[in-house]
């Protein structure tokens, strides 16, 4: 299969670099050559540079890279983390929403229900599946898998990546408000645990509807936010150029999420970012769940709706002059 | 000669000119109608001519609901910090309370209405487009655990634009928290009324606003996820005529009735007096 190569802008040493590499590679095979001496330092070099420019990313770039398109989506996940993933599709009233998938799966032979936003690889799928951008059935159709999973005492595991919630007419002809405002309600007191990775991007109110959870990982180059810093700089600044800006301060990343204390845990990224080894992702977010998951699933119930409800409670910061 | 001599003495006023102050009148802002300003608060700043329902204060909305004298307000202290560093807010926040008077975008209380001890929040647009951040919440949520504690129903009164953007996360985080109490105050049994005026967007729209047991709007008032700027963008036409008004909502069943401000004091406590059992009322007296 031909691979689309895609690049960010601060990406272009590192795609260099690569065409270095490879174009070193043909000439050896084809003169039968052995460049392995050659090669070696040069793909040290490289896996240097990643981690370089990686680490030191600006909270805009870090947008760039929670958008890549060729990072993994919450299906490459299903097929990398999990196992006997059985999709499940409709919400039973309208219509089934592609924008979201879920269904059963297994977490190292735990049955799990599993629930994400899905985004589109090329226009085709995008299309179809409206960028990730869910209408209020796909939410619909979350709350109908979660209460599946609380009857049947599994564990909720929800994967987020979405721009936001989709702003269109339907969708508001059809309660989109009313449909986040119950998956909230309805999340906070779910008995049965709920486990909320950002993935990707985590655009607000369409992202929280799958996000109220006992814990929150997020993946290193995720960002999660109230407002895309595009939408924040054109209704502050009136000019949406100034994206970098206002992505400096929304504090958006992982990091600075973490700082807040919104964010249980960082899921580190290979070298280079999730698109760059899809296998390393799966392997760190799996490793995580499969922490993470029996810490909340042997919980009471009960128990664990106090701590949910209590860990959000705490959260905020104001003054009490 | 003439029989008749028009008199031609020059003539005075019978009675002094009435002057009229030039802000005794009031026009609307909907259909131009002009009227003395009285005639507007009379009808609660309803326009006599067309209905419109103009933005009145969070101050108002009390004076409208609850019996007089007894509100209390409650939470006052608390002040919105900037927490996040980001430019400008603090600024923001100084020039918004000046200018609405009010120290954020809710005033949370409790009082009577008929003679029903209610917990009631009222959004005030005012105070930087009744945007959410940590204090609206924080206050959401006290009142909340008020009404779980006291069994005493719950009003809130929203306008907002939805989470206020210089708090980040946290805002969005107060959608979270208020929900997550709001669960367990619908299965304690108490109930909530949410009133939605003009207008009701965003994360509030997306949260307690429609969690109510009963919702109600203010005729006209534009109630929706996204605001109709961003949806008329996305789409790249114009929207269908009274597309997210109360009345839209209420044809497409996410709100229960449309009131008009008038009824409104009326409305909710017939609509309490049913939903609150009687034994909860004989222990109030």
């Amino acid at each position: 299969m031909a691979r689309t190569e895609f690049h960010l802008d601060f990406e272009k040493p590192i795609a260099e670099l690569e065409q270095q590499i490879a174009g070193l590679q043909q000439m050896a095979n084809d003169r039968r050559l052995d460049v392995r001496g050659e090669i070696a330092p040069l793909e040290a070099k490289l896996a240097d540079l990643r981690r370089e420019i990686y680490r030191t990313l600006t909270p805009m770039q870090r947008v760039q890279v929670a958008r890549h398109p060729r990072r993994p989506f919450t299906l490459d996940y299903l097929a990398r983390v999990f196992t006997d993933f059985v999709e499940l599709k409709g919400d039973r009233l309208f219509r089934d929403d592609p924008a979201i998938v879920g269904g059963w799966a297994r977490l190292r032979e735990r049955p799990v229900m599993v629930i994400g936003h899905q985004k589109g690889r090329d226009t085709k799928e995008n299309l179809r599946r409206n960028f990730g951008m869910p209408h209020p059935e796909g939410y619909r159709k979350a709350l109908r898998l979660m209460h599946m999973a609380e009857r049947f005492h599994a564990p909720v595991i929800t994967l987020i990546d979405t721009p936001g919630a989709y702003p269109g007419l339907g969708a508001e002809e059809r309660g989109q408000a009313e449909a986040i405002a119950r998956n909230l309600e309805e999340m906070g007191g779910l008995k049965t645990p709920i486990i909320a990775v950002v993935i990707g991007e985590g655009g607000s109110g369409g992202a929280l509807a799958l996000g109220l959870a006992d814990r929150l990982l997020m993946l290193e180059n995720a960002i999660y936010s109230v407002i895309s810093p595009e939408g924040c700089a054109a209704i502050l600044w009136n000019d949406a150029t100034q994206k970098e800006r206002a992505a400096d301060a929304l504090k958006l990343t992982a990091t600075d999420l973490e700082t807040l204390g919104i964010v249980d845990e960082i899921v580190p990224e290979p070298a280079g970012g999730a698109h760059a080894d899809p296998d390393g992702a799966a392997e760190a977010l799996d490793e995580a769940l499969a922490r993470h998951v029996p810490e909340v699933a042997g919980l009471d119930p009960t128990e664990l709706r106090t701590r949910r409800t209590d860990k959000y409670r705490r959260m905020g910061q104001y003054v009490e002059a | 000669m003439a029989w008749f001599r028009k008199d031609k003495r020059k003539r005075t006023a019978q009675r002094e000119k009435l002057e009229i102050p030039p802000d005794a009148w009031g026009k609307c802002e909907q259909c131009g109608h002009v009227d003395i300003n009285e005639k507007f608060e009379r009808a609660l700043q309803v326009c006599p001519s067309c209905g419109h329902h103009r933005r009145i204060s969070a101050q108002r909305y009390i004076e409208i609901l609850i019996d007089d004298g007894s509100f209390t307000e409650l939470y006052r202290e608390l002040r919105s910090k900037d927490a996040l560093g980001f430019e400008g807010y603090e600024h923001r926040l100084a020039s918004a309370s000046r200018k609405a008077g009010t120290h954020d975008g809710i005033i949370a209380g409790h009082g009577t209405l008929t003679g029903l001890a209610v917990n009631l929040g009222v959004m005030d647009f005012k105070f930087m487009g009744g945007s959410m951040g940590s204090v609206v919440g924080e206050k959401v949520a006290r009142l909340i655990e008020r009404s779980l504690e006291h069994r005493a129903p719950l009003i809130l009164v929203s306008a907002s634009g939805g989470a206020r953007m210089q708090e980040g996360v946290l805002s969005l985080m107060q959608m979270a928290k208020t929900s997550a109490l709001m669960a367990r105050l619908r299965e304690s049994g108490t109930p909530y009324i949410s009133i939605m005026t003009n207008p009701t967007t965003g994360g509030v729209s997306a949260s307690y606003a429609m969690q109510g047991d009963v919702n109600l709007a203010e005729p006209g008032a534009v109630i929706g996820f996204a605001g109709p700027r961003v949806i008329k963008q996305t789409i790249g036409q114009d929207l269908p005529d009274g597309f997210q008004t109360a009345e839209f909502l209420e044809a497409h069943g996410m709100v229960d009735a449309v009131v008009p401000r008038s009824e409104l004091r009326a409305t909710v406590a017939s609509v309490l007096r049913m939903m609150v059992s009687a034994p909860a009322l004989e222990a109030q007296d």
